[in-house]
């Protein structure tokens, strides 16, 4: 009730108010964001802090005392053969899923973005597995891809053909969580690529007709430079989203066989509730951390770039 | 793309449906694995003569998906009206107050929102185990709100810079109203679209969450329904049809609200991703 008063008030003085006063020292109003701060320095930033801590330590996760030792940890870490094949999954994961996802999205949402029948239809279908849980979608999968009775061993048996190990085998896996991983996201991708699309105005593409410009050509300068701003955030967000990538693997392979197809979260995982090995775990985490930061900041001010030379 | 000649049409039509056909083969799949009934070993591309409707029931009940139901909806519920209370007010001052102290707890909460919490995972896990919060709902529910947190103030803070107007908030000071009660009911109704979208998002990610979940969230009693679906494949890893089941009664909810509210679900988790 005040809101309806107060906004018929407000058209009258904002007119006439607009210059005149510059308010005295304002109050920071602290108190307001007190239980925010709380509640995420409490959850998220102490444990950071104390994980840096842990990390100079050789504690198992549950005994009471442990020694500090200096950076072992981070030199074990640096010559351990598994950090190495955990890191190049993580960014086959990161990496890959964000190519297939931008060039599929793009490619998708310039085809849905033309007055087509099935239009909305498509649309619908491709991002629904966004909205569901990365573990279920990774079981999903698994119904389609398990060497028993899985979907994709029928259509072989039915053809003749011998049937594949295909989440078994380290050369195969990989990819396919990388597959999974696109087909889960890659709705996201296409929504922010049709609304940059939307948002391009046609006088562009007729002016670039009356000029006799080929279709790709028209893709070419017009399009892609216009759409700098959505390749960006799809960009950074798809890193972020691969780079942290868990419970797909856990889904679809478990990380295995061996280590072959973890990533940096499950090795942590295996490291801190199998191995007992918490303050490698510790130190892992703060590799990850550095990785995902370094990554996605790199993304984000060479895109930006892109943006302006556009 | 008005010049388009018919034939044309017809084309770019016919691949927009066989995108959509494509993307529906693996929930395709999921339908005809949770109807085959038990030793029913055919092919996973046939639907079967006889829909074994009571794969449904038996997941129910050995999955123990009713607990875990109420569980995620508590937690879902508890997690996204803390955001939404503790997320706008900690914005408000945030975007409108701009003091040095203000600044900086704003890039603090921005820098936050880069690292996935769950880097500081054995801390944290520790941390929890001391408080004595091991299986409870409120751990769950701190850890959801912790991580979302930083993503709702910044979207709420854009917001507000941008589309709630200064001057009534002011008119309503000179009224004499107090600052919460400003808030309250003069800003906070006007926030409408941002906190359908914030509600929005964290629904989806902590209805889903399973990070969080497998590892504070291990008792019988407090599992959560990925959670207890992890838990249930492990156990039936030669029954798929029962996981397949599960798997649909557990997608169910989120599927259906979607459907219904698309347009909402769509400019809701977009707006969520444009963090960067």
């Amino acid at each position: 009730m005040i809101g309806v008063e107060t906004r018929k008030e407000t058209m009258v003085r904002s007119s006439s108010s607009k210059k005149q006063k510059k308010p005295k020292k304002e109050s920071s109003l602290w108190w307001m964001y007190l239980p925010a701060l709380a509640v995420v320095s409490f959850f998220i930033l102490y444990p950071f802090i104390s994980g840096i801590k842990i990390s100079f330590t050789n504690w198992n996760g549950f005994s009471q005392t442990y020694d500090y030792i200096g950076f072992n940890q981070y030199k074990r870490m640096f010559s351990d053969p598994d950090t190495w094949l955990v890191v190049k999954n993580t960014l086959l994961y990161g990496l890959g899923s964000t190519l297939f996802q931008n060039v599929i999205g793009l490619m998708y949402a310039l085809l849905l973005n033309q007055s087509i029948r099935m239009r909305s239809f498509a649309r619908t279908i491709v991002y629904l597995p966004v909205i569901i849980s990365p573990l279920i979608m990774g079981y999903i999968w698994y119904f389609f891809f398990a060497f028993q009775g899985g979907a994709l061993n029928d259509i072989l048996i039915l053809l003749g053909i011998d049937k594949i190990n295909a989440l078994g085998d380290p050369s195969i896996n990989t990819w396919l969580i990388v597959f999974v991983n696109t087909f889960q996201f890659v709705g996201i991708a296409m929504i922010i690529y049709l609304a940059g699309l939307q948002s391009i105005s046609k006088d562009f593409y007729e002016a670039a007709e009356i000029d006799g410009a080929s279709a790709f050509q028209q893709f070419r300068t017009i399009t892609l430079p216009l759409l700098m701003p959505s390749i960006t955030i799809n960009m950074v967000i798809n890193i972020i989203g691969g780079l942290k990538l868990f419970d797909v693997i856990i889904a679809l392979t478990g990380g295995g066989p061996g280590y072959a197809s973890q990533s940096m979260s499950t090795f942590m995982y295996d490291l801190y509730f199998n191995r007992q090995d918490a303050g490698y775990a510790a130190t892992q985490g703060i590799l990850m951390a550095f990785i995902i930061l370094i990554i996605s900041l790199a993304a984000l001010v060479f895109f930006k770039r892109k943006e302006v030379e556009a | 793309m008005n010049y388009m000649n018919k034939r044309k049409k017809i084309v770019l039509s016919a691949a927009a449906l066989i995108i959509g056909l494509i993307h529906m083969v693996p929930f395709y799949i999921l339908v005809t694995t949770a109807l085959k009934a038990k030793g029913d070993f055919s092919s996973k591309w046939v639907f079967p003569d006889k829909p074994a409707i009571e794969n449904f029931s038996e997941a129910w009940e050995t999955a123990n998906l009713s607990s875990a139901f109420y569980n995620t909806s508590i937690i879902t519920v508890f997690s996204a009206l803390l955001l939404i209370i503790f997320g706008s007010m900690a914005a408000y001052p945030l975007a409108r107050r701009q003091t040095k102290l203000n600044k900086f707890i704003f890039m603090l909460f921005v820098a936050i929102m880069v690292i996935p919490p769950l880097t500081a995972l054995v801390p944290l896990y520790q941390l929890v185990v001391d408080i004595g919060m091991m299986n409870t709902h409120e751990i769950a529910i701190f850890n959801n709100v912790a991580a979302y947190m930083p993503l709702a103030i910044f979207l709420y803070a854009g917001f507000i810079r941008s589309t709630i107007p200064k001057e009534l908030e002011e008119a309503a000071k000179i009224d004499g109203a107090s600052t919460l009660g400003i808030f309250f009911k003069v800003v906070f109704p006007l926030l409408k679209p941002v906190t359908a979208s914030i509600l929005i998002i964290s629904c989806v990610y902590i209805w889903n969450d399973y990070q969080f979940a497998i590892f504070f969230l291990q008792a019988e009693e407090v599992k959560t329904i990925t959670v207890a679906l992890a838990g249930f494949f492990g156990e039936n890893a030669n029954r798929m049809n029962l996981v397949a089941a599960a798997a649909i009664m557990a997608t169910l909810p989120m599927v259906i609200l979607f459907l219904l509210l698309q347009k909402h679900f769509v400019k809701g988790l977009a707006s969520g991703s444009v963090k960067g």
